[in-house]
């Protein structure tokens, strides 16, 4: 971007300004501290300048917002032409509470659902298994059948809205629901908009809700990747997720790197089942998460946009530009909040919206201050909802597309970013790719550490987290937390009896029957799945069946 | 001292957030107890057999999911049907302090919540366990 000529003076005179100005300002006033790191443990140089991104080729690694390699945004317009999907995550106790939240959320704008299932529903297990006790409804909804998924959407137009489920290894069974309760509204599956989070590689990395082996699992993801390409053209098949992998404790790079690693195994294993990287890419979609160094988090989001597009490019050869678009969701970061001065989370949360909107995120949810503490209640939810519209409407950061290209930092950090999470897929590629680095426990050994490092930081007082290990008050105001009925496990227990006794029994059977024998065999198991739910066989049954067939996840233990 | 204390980690039922105890286990081990570490999906029936096994003096459970009141409990009722009462049990994860109270009564001997130095942990263990 800049000549050479020009570099090398501005190299020479910053020497000058070094030995003249600062070293006298060093040697009377001393910084703060010897080193400043980011959020992620990066060394940050004191000034950045023209040359620090003396290497950055406008055209090739920037260009224009909805032009490769979309480093700027993937679209012309971005904000300006449509603000994000303001999507906040929510989902508890019964199909009919969480009704009445979703409810509150969309009359407040909220622009899309978001579905937290609560932890039995995530495993595949109905309420009544003896695994789910003390789990049913807990974390976010219970849902046990398509008789519960027809509450959860009662009076909400499934044409209308889009809608993310946070779902991983049972996702077919409950995308199968979606589309049937749909289908009972009047509203046809090629109108549906909305995700499925489908993401196993990194359940078994960092979230741990896995049912399946990996090679099966893998399976049951490119059968949606098919059935919908054919079916819910405008669904997103997958998010792939590095918002987990950070919330365990991974650098900013690291959530990047192994994020497309996971990312380059889908489309290795769609492509492997003879899809065509054209017809399925489009549909994956990618999460990230939002910590508190906003310059950081805004080069990391730019980083990931560029990586993909060249990975997706120039490794698989895709040729529609639409397979090469990096489009994710954001959600600010639930391990930065603290349980010690809740209110103070208001602002973190703020921070890490910002730069997620700075980096161009296409959807949003903003974490509320007492999830430390608990699920949020309503009031807590809607001042971090709140949030994004003040940052929409008010902060002025929406006017401009990729407000924050040409900073000599966020250029530099961009870069630096993009070639470390490099490395990570490098490394991953040598080791056989994603889900065999993962059954060795590289990605998660690496995580861990990473973890752990930050974890001694914080204790050493290095790194502060206000309110926690600095500034501490003694007087903590008490909290109106959420409290989820416990006899909510004893309701679904009791509409699961009798939904059993209501169903037609032989029906059900015989289509987990079918099922069976498709998952024995190739055919996909996507078109069965849907047979099964519609006859009101539970997600514990159709799991069961896939269960018996496929066998379980075996952890990698390791510290 | 006269023997390494020994301590079984584990994450009971269906929870995946396991930060919290790697970060833990990773701490006590350093601060030269032993640790054995579960994994994730455990009942209070494996748990209290593998704490039996291992011959630990310490049970540090972590739960985030909210299903403590009813898990924490059950582990503590296993170890007094195997008369195994004198290890001891302790707690941590997303734990609101008004269930704290009770489950203390109930017999864990502390709880600790979201932003505790891991050296207050280890530091408890070392002034409390049954030597």
């Amino acid at each position: 971007m800049f000549d050479k000529e020009k570099i090398d003076q501005i190299s020479k005179s910053k020497k000058e300004w070094e030995e003249t100005k600062l070293d006298k300002v060093l040697s009377r006033f001393p910084e703060r501290k010897e080193e400043f790191k980011t959020g992620s443990g990066e060394k940050v140089e004191r000034l950045y300048t023209p040359e620090d991104i003396k290497d950055l080729d406008y055209m090739e690694d920037l260009g224009f917002p909805g032009e490769y390699p979309y480093t700027r945004g993937y679209q012309p317009t971005m904000h300006r032409g449509r603000l994000w999907t303001m999507r906040m995550y929510a989902g508890f106790a019964t199909a009919a509470e969480s009704n009445q939240r979703y409810k509150y959320l969309v009359e407040n704008g909220s622009t899309g659902l978001s579905v937290a299932f609560d932890l039995p529903t995530q495993i595949g297990y109905d309420s009544d298994h003896p695994l789910a006790e003390g789990e049913v409804g807990k974390v976010g909804v219970a849902i046990d059948s398509l008789a519960d998924m027809e509450i959860l959407f009662d009076g909400i137009p499934l044409d209308k809205v889009s809608t993310s489920m946070t779902i991983n290894a049972p996702a077919s069974a409950l995308l199968a629901m979606y589309i049937a309760v749909a289908e009972k509204q009047g509203v046809s599956a090629d109108k549906l908009r909305g995700t499925i989070q489908n993401d196993i590689l990194k359940e078994y990395v960092a979230r741990g809700t896995y049912i399946f082996p990996t090679e099966e699992s893998m399976r049951l993801i490119t059968d949606i990747f098919e059935y919908c390409s054919e079916n819910v053209p405008k669904w997103n098949t997958i998010s792939i997720s590095g918002y987990h992998i950070r919330e365990a404790g991974s650098t900013a790079a690291q959530e990047v790197g192994f994020t497309l690693a996971d990312g380059i195994a889908y489309v290795e294993a769609a492509i492997k089942a003879g899809l065509d990287v054209d017809s399925f890419a489009p549909r994956l979609s990618f999460f990230f998460n939002a910590h508190n160094d906003l310059l950081e988090e805004v080069a990391k989001f730019r980083a990931a946009r560029r990586l993909w597009a060249r990975i997706m490019k120039e490794r698989f050869g895709a040729k529609n530009p639409k397979s090469m678009m990096l489009k994710f969701h954001t959600q600010t970061g639930g391990s930065t909040l603290t349980a010690q001065q809740p209110d103070n989370n208001v602002v973190r949360v703020a921070i890490q919206a910002l730069a997620a909107v700075l980096g161009g995120t296409q959807s949003l949810h903003t974490n509320s201050r007492d999830e430390a503490l608990a699920l949020p209640t309503e009031d807590s939810v809607t001042i971090a909802l709140r949030t994004q519209q003040i940052l929409a409407n008010e902060s002025g950061v929406t006017n401009t597309v990729d407000p924050l290209a040409g900073s000599y930092y966020v250029e530099a950090k961009t870069k630096e970013i993009e070639d470390e999470a490099m490395k990570y897929i490098d490394k991953i590629d040598d080791l056989g790719g994603a889900p065999k680095a993962i059954d060795r426990g590289y990605i998660q050994q690496e995580i861990t550490d990473a973890a752990y490092d930050y974890q001694k930081a914080v204790e050493s007082g290095e790194v502060v987290v206000v309110g926690m290990n600095k500034y501490k008050s003694d007087k903590e105001p008490k909290q109106e937390l959420l409290k989820v009925d416990p006899q909510v496990g004893e309701m679904q227990k009791e509409r699961l009896t009798k939904l059993k006794s209501e169903r037609n029994n032989e029906a059900v059977e015989e289509k987990l029957e079918a099922l069976r024998k498709a998952c024995e065999g190739d055919d996909n198991v996507m078109p069965y799945i849907v047979d099964a739910v519609k006859e009101y066989a539970t997600l514990g049954e159709v799991c069961g069946v896939m269960r018996d067939v496929f066998g379980e996840y075996e952890q990698n233990v390791m510290l | 001292m006269s023997k390494t204390i020994r301590v079984l980690v584990a994450k009971p039922g269906l929870d995946g957030h396991d930060r919290g105890a790697k970060m833990i286990a990773r701490s006590l081990r350093d601060a030269g107890m032993e640790v054995i570490y579960t994994g994730l999906r455990q009942s209070p029936e494996q748990i209290v057999a593998a704490a039996i096994q291992e011959d630990v003096d310490v049970i540090g459970m972590s739960i985030l999911s909210g299903a403590h009141n009813h898990l924490f409990p059950k582990v503590i009722k296993l170890l007094k049907e195997q008369n195994a009462e004198d290890i001891m049990v302790i707690g941590g994860g997303v734990i609101p302090e008004e269930d704290i109270p009770g489950l203390k009564e109930m017999g864990v001997k502390a709880i600790f919540t979201p932003g505790t130095p891991t050296k207050d942990t280890v530091e408890f263990i070392r002034n409390n366990v049954n030597k």
